[in-house]
């Protein structure tokens, strides 16, 4: 087992979730609560990740934050390193791949709340934090955890992005799923049998607890 | 005083009112589809009237400008000093009846936000339901627990869509007796929307009767309400 990988990709995974959990509360309460025309083209793109090949975003970002773009320059002026071939650069590309998976969880359970629960509370003065924060979150628990755990093991599994912003540098780049990679193509089963039954017994366990979760708050139809 | 020029589209639906509410109680009655909740949810500033839509509303209460579609001027309804109760008393279901009744009072100290709970549970006769949550309670006791949350920001403006629908009559008119000497007492401007001739009467409103969606008579609640049974005698003879 490569220790190292494995300790890369869950930080990986940690730092993504917490950055997307940040980003993707706010945005999708905008997408359930707001009422401009220009939301639905907001939805689509953050929605976009899910349908783009990951290598096709991974070649688009390594481009935009490489040397050949004004933005991928002031980004290495402003470092002091560029973002691509970093463990900085992957969080990036991470956290545009994943997005999509803490984003609709959110929407679906937001958009569950009942209208007059989120009317009554507007009409008590609610702020939309404050209504996000009393309400939603409250009443959208399992979805956040959904949002939370999706938007880990999706980080744990990825391949494209990482292979393409990251390449393969051991303690810096070289994730769980990079080492798999690595193993089949050196013929060495044994270990990449090993590094896959890792992969796997995290996602079940990560998977069974949305799920326990959902049983404890009274079953699916509760 | 309440006043009100408004239409509005809701699909095929067209809801077109100018009228003004002079008296602290006025009854919007109706039946079914008439457009009583619409209205209601237009005054509460939670719906919007559309621009380019040939869709207008401006609201006024005691002089003060709510809503001006014109202008594209609308005061946030938690801004508005208006509060409303629905048939659906829409408790948080997760919070304690304390807590729900505190919400909207988050800006006050708290032994004044507690001392005001514990003052409109007692108005609703719901001073037992304190540390019960939602889902324990029948429909009257969620429905007293929900007007008792309207009523503790003190509002300027109290919209009641069908709020007492849940309660039997004797609770019902206890309470109908209790709420208007406090509303009068906080000079409260009320609306309640209604398709009970029964309630009407027994406020001894002012009565606005909706008719698909247009105003079709405003006055004392016995005249309207014996017009209106004339007309409908009319039109089954």
């Amino acid at each position: 087992m490569d220790w190292q990988a494995l300790a890369l990709s869950l930080r990986l995974a940690t730092v993504t979730t917490a950055i997307l959990l940040t980003v993707a509360v706010p945005l999708a309460a905008l997408l359930v609560l707001g009422r401009s025309r220009w939301l639905a083209a907001v939805e689509a793109l953050a929605a976009l990740p899910l349908v783009l090949p990951p290598t096709v975003l991974g070649f688009f970002l390594l481009v935009l934050l490489g040397p050949r773009t004004a933005f991928g320059r002031a980004i290495t002026v402003l470092l002091g390193h560029p973002l691509a071939f970093s463990f900085s650069g992957l969080v990036v590309g991470s956290v545009i791949y994943s997005l999509p998976f803490a984003v609709q969880p959110l929407v679906a359970g937001f958009a569950a709340v009942p209208p007059a629960l989120v009317d009554a509370a507007r009409l008590l003065g609610a702020s939309p934090a404050r209504l996000v924060r009393t309400l939603l979150i409250p009443l959208a628990g399992r979805s956040l955890l959904a949002a939370a755990v999706l938007s880990f093991l999706h980080t744990m599994g990825e391949f494209g992005v990482v292979l393409m912003l990251g390449g393969d540098i051991p303690g810096a780049t070289r994730t769980l799923s990079i080492v798999l990679y690595n193993q089949v193509e050196n013929f060495d089963y044994a270990a990449a049998n090993r590094t896959a039954a890792t992969l796997l017994g995290l996602s079940v366990v990560a998977l069974a607890a949305i799920y326990v979760s959902g049983r404890s708050r009274g079953g699916r139809h509760a | 005083m309440l006043e009100l020029a408004l239409h509005a589209r809701r699909g095929s639906f067209n809801l077109q009112v100018e009228c003004c509410f002079a008296s602290e109680w006025t009854v919007v009655f109706g039946p079914s589809g008439a457009g009583k909740s619409s209205l209601l949810r237009l005054l509460a500033g939670l719906d919007l009237t559309e621009s380019g839509n040939q869709e207008h509303a401006r609201i006024t209460l005691d002089g003060n400008l709510l809503t001006d579609s014109s202008r594209g001027f609308r005061i946030k309804p938690g801004r508005r000093q208006t509060s409303m109760v629905a048939q659906q008393s829409a408790l948080f279901p997760h919070l304690s009846v304390e807590a729900n009744v505190a919400y909207g009072l988050h800006h006050l100290e708290r032994p004044t936000r507690l001392k005001r709970v514990s003052e409109m549970l007692e108005l609703v006769d719901a001073t037992d339901l304190l540390s019960r949550r939602p889902q324990d309670l029948s429909g009257g006791e969620a429905q007293r627990v929900a007007l008792a949350r309207a009523l503790a920001p003190q509002p300027r403006l109290l919209l009641l869509d069908e709020p007492l629908s849940a309660l039997d009559g004797a609770a019902s008119d206890a309470l109908l007796v209790r709420l208007q000497l406090w509303l009068n007492q906080h000079h409260v401007q009320t609306v309640m929307a209604t398709h009970d001739a029964t309630d009407a009467l027994a406020l001894g409103a002012e009565v606005l009767l909706l008719h698909e969606g247009r105003l079709a008579a405003q006055g004392p609640a016995a005249e309207v309400l014996a017009a209106e049974r004339d007309r409908i005698v009319r039109r089954l003879s």
